[in-house]
């Protein structure tokens, strides 16, 4: 009975996840057509305008300006399109490495096996900011450099859920039967072994996700993340820092926003871990 | 657990063998020569050359490996050319503050966080829990550098109250705390609270309860006892998370740690520090949790038998 209505509660959880996360991705997809942001504008007659001032050209700045004169609204739909996508980025490079190792390692198992998981045990036990701020200090600030860090940081998770689910799945019948029809190695870790790590796979990137986005968001802000010039969420919060006498909502309504998100994504990662493969809460 | 404890010493020194081998091999992954790269672009021929020959870069592969680990092996990190000093005492200097701020938040989580787990369990599904629950998960999704920011925009700009950056007193130290406390404080409600329910239908409960004795009691000595067991481990892991924020904090609210300490030096290109305060920080957290695995060893005979 229990289970039943854990079941039911989920769906609750997860339809406000989906709807939030809808109104993002929206938001990043189509925002900035509509409202333009443009980097290298300066409008001194704007600066630091508070929310909902209508500015010199007639537009209405709902959460007001930048030290600039930039309206924060557009910078933050131009935010939103840049950290999901360096989180899914993330997740997709995070994903393809962990998987191949994790797979690697359950099937093959031996020294092989051996040797990855101690290199994951090394790396569980390395603050993985620290390693991603290394890193990023050593490749310097940019996009792609951020997503190859994260991606760095984040890869063990999805190599212990594969490794987990080929172990599983490497002694099972069919896998068996297929080996006895003369399927090879390759055909059977990616027709019979892989198939079995999607699903745990995707909610463990449902799960990832929100973590990625903070910490891109707090790499950006320690100027090792995004380049000043590409405004993610972080970049615009850091700069905000600097005029919080003057203008509280520079920083205050973007961190809000990522806040959301991430609260969102958590709520739906939980509901369809909990939903799917309760076995992976230790994670 | 004499066996138990050599093993698990083994594996915390392999383990900071392997932070030490990943930072070298970073270092040479990257693009470019670690010389010209350590040094910036503004540094003269001579400059990069005594760093060269200090990396022993023409050397090979494997002699650059002996030497470097030989230089960790005696905390050598190399003099830093910004401060004029020997990296490692730079930031050994300024570990105590880094420590006093990472105890006083873990002592607020477990203060606060404790406590709000029990209460959540005991009153599991109703309005208590969830409000609880709202608040851990608020906390675990909310960015600790902005949640400084509007820290320091309440009570330090607006109320007046706190100074906004720098330390000294004991009024210095509570924003920076509460900042660094709440993802770990989120994060253990939610542990103590599922420990807890999933040791309340376990026979011994029923017979502590059978016994008559109190609810208080129970809950807090023979369920909790129990419940005890992965929040300890967890705790530990996380800490590393804990320690990983203080770099943060310590940015937002100019603490003089070493956190702070790491991100000025990379901002001048001061690698020497840099791989010094990374590897002090692992060198920490590689300890506690040895500290938590022998008292998860003494607490949980099973553990310190299953290998042998």
């Amino acid at each position: 009975m229990t289970a039943r209505r854990r079941t039911r509660a989920g769906s609750a959880r997860i339809r406000f996840g989906f709807a939030v996360i809808a109104v993002y991705v929206v938001a990043a997809a189509i925002g900035p057509w509509l409202f333009r942001y443009n980097p290298v504008d300066t409008r001194t007659a704007d600066r630091l305008k508070p929310p909902f001032t209508r500015l010199s050209d007639g537009s209405f700045a709902i959460f007001g300006t930048d030290q600039v004169g930039q309206d924060l609204f557009a910078q933050m739909l131009q935010g939103a399109r840049i950290s999901i996508a360096v989180g899914l980025a993330t997740l997709v490079l995070a994903g393809t490495i962990g998987v191949t190792i994790g797979l690697a390692a359950g099937y093959f198992g031996g020294w092989l096996d051996g040797v990855l998981m101690r290199l994951a045990d090394i790396q569980l036990a390395f603050p993985s900011i620290l390693l991603a701020i290394f890193i990023a200090a050593l490749l310097g600030p940019s996009v792609v450099n951020v997503v190859i860090v994260l991606a760095v940081a984040n890869w063990v998770t999805f190599a212990r859920v594969a490794r987990g689910q080929a172990l599983a799945t490497r002694r099972r019948e069919f896998v068996d039967a297929s080996r006895t029809l003369g399927a090879g190695t390759w055909r059977l870790i990616t027709r019979c072994v892989l198939p079995a790590c999607v699903a745990p796979v995707l909610v463990v990137a449902t799960v990832e996700i929100g973590h990625v986005i903070l910490a891109e968001a707090s790499l950006s802000f320690l100027g090792l993340g995004t380049p000043a010039s590409t405004p993610s969420w972080g970049v615009t919060i850091a700069n905000g820092r600097n005029y919080l006498a003057d203008a509280w909502w520079i920083s205050t309504i973007p961190g809000i926003a990522l806040a959301f998100l991430v609260i969102s994504l958590g709520v739906l990662g939980d509901a369809l871990r909990d939903r799917y493969d309760p076995r992976l809460r230790s994670l | 657990m004499g066996a138990y404890v050599v093993r698990r010493l083994f594996f915390s020194l392999f383990v900071l063998w392997g932070a030490v081998t990943i930072i070298f091999v970073v270092l040479r992954l990257v693009p470019g020569d670690p010389a010209y790269i350590m040094l910036g672009p503004d540094a003269d021929q001579a400059q990069v050359a005594a760093l060269r020959a200090q990396l022993g870069l023409d050397q090979s592969l494997i002699q650059q490996y002996a030497t470097y680990l030989a230089n960790v092996v005696h905390l050598d990190f190399g003099e830093s050319f910004r401060l004029n000093a020997d990296s490692m005492s730079l930031v050994l200097q300024r570990v105590p503050a880094t420590i006093q701020l990472a105890t006083t938040a873990l002592l607020l989580s477990l203060l606060i966080g404790l406590p709000l787990g029990v209460i959540a369990a005991l009153r599991a599904h109703s309005w208590v829990d969830r409000a609880i629950s709202v608040f851990s998960l608020m906390g675990q999704s909310t960015p600790s550098f902005w949640l400084g920011i509007v820290l320091i925009l309440v009570f330090a700009r607006g109320l007046k109250v706190l100074p906004s950056a720098g330390s000294g007193s004991w009024a210095h130290l509570v924003l920076p705390t509460i900042t660094l406390a709440l993802p770990f404080l989120a994060i253990l409600v939610r542990l103590t609270r599922s420990g807890l329910l999933e040791v309340v239908h376990e026979g011994y409960v029923h017979t502590a309860r059978a016994k008559g004795l109190g609810e208080g009691i129970v809950v807090l000595v023979h369920a909790m006892r129990n419940a005890l067991i992965p929040i300890v481990t967890v705790v530990g892991l996380q800490f590393g998370a804990l320690l990983g924020g203080t770099v943060i904090v310590e940015t937002v609210f100019a603490w003089p740690g070493v956190g702070r300490l790491l991100i000025d030096s990379i901002g001048r290109r001061d690698y020497g520090v840099v791989q010094a305060s990374i590897l002090l920080v692992a060198t920490i957290f590689v300890l506690i949790n040895l500290l938590v695995d022998l008292l998860y060893g003494f607490l949980d005979p099973r553990v310190r038998l299953a290998g042998d």
